[in-house]
């Protein structure tokens, strides 16, 4: 047995390959036997994404959840769904692109989408406070939450902020009342509700719109009362001890669906869903229009009643602390 | 009653200065106070008004008429779901400073012969912060006022979701949120007092739904904390930002009441809202 090698190690030998095979592939023609070379990189570079991916940790799941590449709602929006018809504004003060809402059809079905609004560059990600939203997007997200009800369509929610995003407006304007509302809006629709966690579940800003019927979860998203950095800070005041913070938080998609907090873990390609968005977007959509399919047959009463018990039962604890303050854990 | 207060904890001066107990120094003002005035006070600084933070059972004793509080789940304690670090020490010392189980009490009561299901939150335990057992205890307080058709008043200080239970806390906003929601809809009312402090998963879930926001003078109450938002938005932030009079301006409070006035304020509101007896007509059929 040789002792497990350095992940640290193997990432940076991973990018150099992947480097490397760029290279060779925009050489082009010219390079002798460039056939035979580009299988034997691409062999390697499976052989060790697989090595690292097999039980990555959860500092590496962090990494791929906010990868600059990694699909994000535009992305799903295209792959996902046909006939996207975006909704704008809150009808009280403004419209928040850091929040996506619309009509669009999945698998033929009308339906309502939400979503948090990362953008694909710098450049977009200011103008959408990188899918940071606003009170206005929490109002913006209800309304037409509301308007699923009203017209008995189901609602699809897409997850991937990093906070709800904390500015003086935002506090001004009740970024907490906001967000309580919206989760109140979620917990009593009538309508279907499928939640989808795709990257980053930041917290209170990603539950306003994370309740539903079915929490779904990509296999390399997080879900994170707090983030990882702040973690640390508090615990040790050194938010460099990220990566035992991460682990501590329990906040992969495993975990979470040990914990009852999710119902389904959706595979992505191995490495993260940016190094095959296609497949990635295929095995979301399946996972979202059987969901749905499940929840629709339920009558409105008993579905409702049903989302209610299933947040009712979240949570551990004991009627029995005896033990446990004695000291006996 | 004024017996209220028996174990004072804020902040003494230096011991070899003044006899041990006796005197108290304002954090607002730094004026000394000499501590049996300030439990006649409520706890108010008679030379500035700045309201100290009251733990759990010192809200209920302020609140709830002496005698008539029946306390619901006080059995409730905290497993370490996730063995996270520290938690079990952290959470045992907890229970031995304060003498309970967890950060929040509730139960039922009269407040001022008017009969209401409380909730109160005690930032003395580790910093009011909710995970399972305050989000169940909440949600349940809730569930119960259905039941037995009463009105519901929280009083909520809080740091926020509790950072060692993970994502099971945050979830606790989703289950607090739903229980409000079955209040709502039996059409009862919901008083929520945010006293100093309310931030984060707290005022984000059950302390921002309440029919009538009551706040303390004073109180910070927000969602983010403010070194977040200096961090973000790389400036000082406002004189007065996140205090209640701050939420009053912005339209987020109905009202701010001192402490000498908050339980009367109570029981008249839930009276005006057809708690206590009161018969009003039923307009929604």
């Amino acid at each position: 047995m040789t002792t497990a090698p350095d992940r640290g190690e193997q990432e940076r030998e991973l990018q150099q390959l992947e480097e490397q095979l760029a290279q060779l592939q925009a050489a082009g023609s010219d390079v002798p036997d460039l056939e035979t070379r580009l299988q034997a990189l691409r062999e390697r570079v499976q052989a060790l994404r697989e090595a690292l991916w097999r039980q990555p940790t959860p500092w590496q799941v962090v990494q791929a959840a906010r990868h600059p590449q990694r699909p994000k709602l535009g992305d799903y929006l295209q792959r996902l769904f046909t006939d996207v018809v975006e909704l704008h504004g809150d009808r009280l003060f403004g419209d928040d692109p850091a929040m996506f809402c619309g009509l669009a059809r999945l698998d033929g079905q009308a339906v309502v989408v939400v979503g948090h609004h990362k953008g694909k560059d710098t450049r977009e990600n200011v103008h959408r406070r990188w899918g940071m939203p606003n009170p206005e997007g929490y109002r913006k997200a209800a309304r037409v939450l509301r308007l699923a009800d009203k017209l008995g369509l189901p609602a699809v929610t897409l997850v991937d902020t990093p906070a709800a995003y904390p500015g003086v407006e935002a506090e001004e304007r009740g970024q907490a009342e906001a967000i309580a509302r919206s989760i109140l809006t979620l917990a009593q629709l009538r309508s279907p509700v499928v939640v989808a966690i795709t990257g980053e579940g930041g917290s209170g800003g990603a539950l306003a719109i994370g309740v539903g019927d079915r929490v779904l979860m990509m296999q390399y998203a997080i879900y994170s009362v707090i983030p990882p950095e702040g973690c640390a800070a508090i615990l040790w005041r050194d938010a460099a001890r990220k990566e035992e913070a991460a682990s501590a938080l329990k906040l992969t998609a495993q975990d979470l669906l040990e914990l009852g907090v999710v119902d389904e873990v959706v595979p992505e390609p191995l490495g993260g869903a940016h190094l095959d968005p296609e497949r990635a977007a295929q095995f979301l959509r399946e996972a979202l229009v059987r969901h749905l399919r499940e929840v629709q047959a339920l009558p409105p009463e008993e579905r409702l009643q049903r989302r209610y018990d299933k947040y009712r039962r979240m949570g551990r604890f004991t009627a029995h602390p005896e033990d446990l303050l004695a000291g006996g854990r | 009653m004024l017996n209220w207060l028996r174990r004072p904890k804020y902040e003494s001066v230096e011991r070899r200065d003044i006899p041990a107990g006796l005197w108290a120094k304002c954090p607002r003002c730094g004026q000394l106070v000499y501590r049996k005035e300030l439990e006649r006070n409520l706890k108010v600084c008679p030379k500035c008004g700045y309201h100290h933070r009251l733990s759990g059972p010192e809200r209920l004793r302020l609140l709830v008429d002496e005698g008539t509080f029946e306390e619901w789940d006080a059995e409730l304690a905290s497993v370490d779901p996730l063995g996270f670090p520290e938690y079990a020490d952290r959470y045992r010392h907890a229970v031995q400073r304060t003498g309970r189980r967890e950060a929040v009490l509730t139960g039922r009561g009269r407040i001022e012969g008017v009969e209401a299901a409380v909730a109160v939150l005690d930032f003395a335990f580790l910093g009011g912060s909710m995970g399972s057992v305050v989000g169940e205890k909440v949600a349940r307080t809730f569930e119960r006022a259905v039941e037995l058709r009463l009105p519901v008043v929280t009083c909520s200080a809080s740091g926020g979701a509790r950072m060692q239970e993970g994502v099971l806390s945050l979830m606790q906003l989703a289950k607090t949120v739903a229980a409000v929601g079955r209040l709502h809809t039996a059409g009862l009312p919901f008083v929520s007092v945010l006293c100093d402090p309310t931030t984060g998963g707290v005022t984000a879930s059950f302390a921002m739904l309440g029919d009538v926001h009551v706040a303390e003078p004073g109180a910070l109450i927000g969602f983010a904390g403010a070194r977040v938002i200096e961090q973000t938005i790389r400036q000082k932030l406002p004189e007065g930002f996140q205090t209640a009079e701050f939420l009053l301006r912005r339209g987020l409070v109905d009202l701010i009441v001192p402490r000498s006035e908050l339980k009367s304020t109570l029981a008249r509101l839930l009276r005006l809202m057809g708690a206590g007896g009161e018969v009003a007509v039923d307009h929604r059929a």
